[in-house]
């Protein structure tokens, strides 16, 4: 079981639940909860919407977007049923924090749609969580079901006018599904490639529907928001950063953990005393800020704030809170090559640049790992790379060419050790595997 | 073609019931194609063709519609896995905390390669991706149980822990 680790410097907001049984309706209702909900009916979908756009609410999935301009974006009047979207299909390398929510608070996910249906006037909502999270799909169908008998959820909600269904969605193992339109191709039955943009899913989404889609911990902050208040919440984090954030800290640290930090929260710090620092007396070597698509940072770049505006000023991005730190001993071209193997497994073969890009990329680097590399190799992966940025439907194909041209860029030296007849000791020779699927 | 009842199910009856009233949720049945997939393969072991032919005809679609699907869901599976499926991970944040010496210990262990089977059915062995364990890495899940903060001991009991639960002569 997952559990959240604290440190004095914590802001328990978000897990302000956690290790306290909110599973259990009662308890979570005994625990304010459900409350925010009832005030959102009271103040109707404007008031909703403008007090997310006081929160500086910023989505947690990786891309920063503030929530409540997103939602501003849904048209009032639709001629096709509107729908609210959670995506719990959190597979971004380095990323663990929605299974804390989803384990230790489900309530909260269902009263942050319950506010977004209200917001934009829907009558239905999905929870979506990836497949290999049956135990927390487990959890958050009986917190659906403990809601309805409750009355929180079906028909005329908590006494009113209003009507909200609401479904809990399994996933089948599939990294790209975590983009917002494939995720919708998988929710309506198929096969998870993405959708081009324009139109967005606010405008033609689910079922062609105007759709919000949000990442479960930042529809998991949303009750928390109107529990506190916006301009409260909006005070705990940084200029246009508002809030707390769940830091999914990971690699070589003495102390390991998910913590709940403020935004801006000092990198440094976060690593050398939130985490205890690098275990055995080893050197710090890099930094991958916020997940596996984020480009590293080298050492002596982590003194910076962690929110969505210093990490993108730093020449990376804040992405999804996943902070996977390195010692000395990493060797950065095993590094990239084991982060492209993700990717090329991971593309969906959708569009040409990433599905060829990433197989490119995947095959250099491993060539080159194993010590066959030449010259030329180390400039192509990075030509190969920086052309694959932009050209895609969904974001996977950048996700796959930052890291890649960082790690180029911030540790070629490394990579020209590599070259002709220097291997890394450490290769893993490829085997023949039987095929199981 | 969409009959919600099936005479002839493969289906457990407690399934069976679950898949009638799954396709009535959403807005159109074929949103209930990937979940039901999955919880079929739960029972039956894989995505036989038999489960195939029935998902298809539940949801109203072709085989080939659903055949699509299948090939696209890494957990969705054509043929038999051990009863208990070692699934370790070797992304990033397992990677730097040994979460290849235990892929390897696993190997070595049950005496099958990445994505092979035991003789006798009980286990069978893959290398995956990111199962969001990162903080307590490394890690793997056996069926969808997670086990976390691994080492190659912990490991062993954790292999003969299934091993122990598996009856005799248990095999495929």
């Amino acid at each position: 079981m997952a559990t959240l680790t604290t440190h004095p410097d914590c802001v328990p907001l978000v897990s302000y639940r956690f290790g306290k049984g909110a599973t259990n309706i009662d308890k979570y209702l005994e625990l304010d909860g459900y409350k925010s909900a009832r005030k959102a009916m009271e103040l109707g979908p404007d008031a909703i919407i403008a007090e997310m756009k006081t929160s500086n609410l910023r989505g947690r999935g990786g891309a920063g977007f503030p929530t409540g301009m997103k939602w501003s974006f849904v048209p009032k009047q639709s001629a096709k049923p509107k729908y609210v979207l959670v995506n719990g299909d959190e597979s971004e390398p380095g990323t663990c924090k929605d299974r804390l929510i989803f384990e230790h608070d489900p309530h909260a996910v269902i009263e942050g749609v319950i506010i977004a249906a209200l917001a934009i006037q829907a009558k239905m909502g999905f929870i979506y969580l990836r497949g290999e999270y049956r135990y927390l799909i487990e959890i958050m169908e009986k917190a659906v079901a403990d809601a309805y008998a409750r009355g929180f959820l079906g028909k005329k909600i908590f006494g009113s006018d209003f009507d909200l269904d609401v479904v809990v969605q399994t996933g089948a193992g599939a990294y790209e599904v975590g983009e917002e339109s494939a995720l919708m191709e998988s929710l309506e039955g198929k096969r998870g490639i993405p959708r081009i943009r324009p139109p967005f899913p606010a405008v033609v989404g689910l079922y062609g529907g105007p759709t919000i889609i949000n990442n479960a911990e930042t529809i998991a902050t949303v009750p928390h928001i109107f529990r506190i208040g916006a301009a409260e919440y909006a005070k705990l984090g940084t200029e246009r950063n508002g809030g707390t954030r769940l830091f999914c800290l990971s690699g070589h640290l003495v102390r390991p953990g998910v913590y709940e930090l403020p935004m801006g929260y000092n990198l440094k710090k976060m690593i050398y005393e939130v985490g205890g620092g690098i275990p055995n007396g080893k050197k710090l070597k890099a930094v991958v800020p916020g997940g596996s698509s984020t480009p590293v940072l080298t050492a002596d770049e982590i003194d910076i704030g962690m929110d969505f505006d210093q990490v993108g000023k730093a020449g990376s991005m804040l992405g999804s809170g996943g902070v996977v730190v390195l010692d000395e001993t990493v060797c950065m071209v095993e590094f990239a090559l084991r982060t492209m193997k993700f990717y090329q497994h991971e593309s969906c073969g959708w569009c040409i640049p990433c599905r060829e890009g990433t197989d490119w990329l995947k095959k250099s680097l491993t060539r080159l790992h194993a010590g066959g590399g030449v010259d030329k190799d180390i400039d192509n992966i990075r030509y190969l790379a920086e052309n694959m940025l932009g050209r895609t439907f969904c974001p996977l194909g950048d996700a796959a060419a930052m890291p890649t041209i960082a790690f180029v860029k911030k540790f070629r030296k490394e990579f020209e050790d590599h070259l002709e007849g220097r291997g890394c000791p450490k290769h893993r020779a490829a085997e023949p595997e039987p095929a199981l699927v | 073609m969409a009959s919600p009842a099936q005479p002839g199910t493969i289906f457990s009856p407690a399934l069976a019931a679950r898949f009638d009233r799954l396709v009535t949720l959403y807005p159109v049945r074929r949103s209930a194609l990937v979940p039901m997939l999955l919880y079929a393969q739960d029972e039956i072991g894989y995505v036989s063709d038999a489960v195939v032919a029935e998902v298809a005809a539940r949801i109203g679609i072709t085989e080939l519609d659903v055949r699509n699907v299948v090939s696209y869901y890494s957990l969705l599976k054509t043929r038999p896995a051990g009863k208990y499926h070692v699934q370790v991970c070797t992304n990033i944040s397992c990677m730097l905390r040994g979460g290849n010496e235990i892929l390897d210990h696993c190997k070595k262990k049950l005496g099958i390669p990445n994505k092979g089977v035991t003789p006798d059915g009980v286990f069978s062995l893959e290398e995956v991706e990111c199962i969001g364990a990162c903080s307590w890495a490394p890690a793997a899940q056996v069926n969808y149980a997670f086990h976390e903060n691994l080492t190659p001991e912990s490991m062993d009991q954790v292999l003969s822990d299934y091993r122990a639960k598996a009856p005799n002569g248990e095999g495929k």
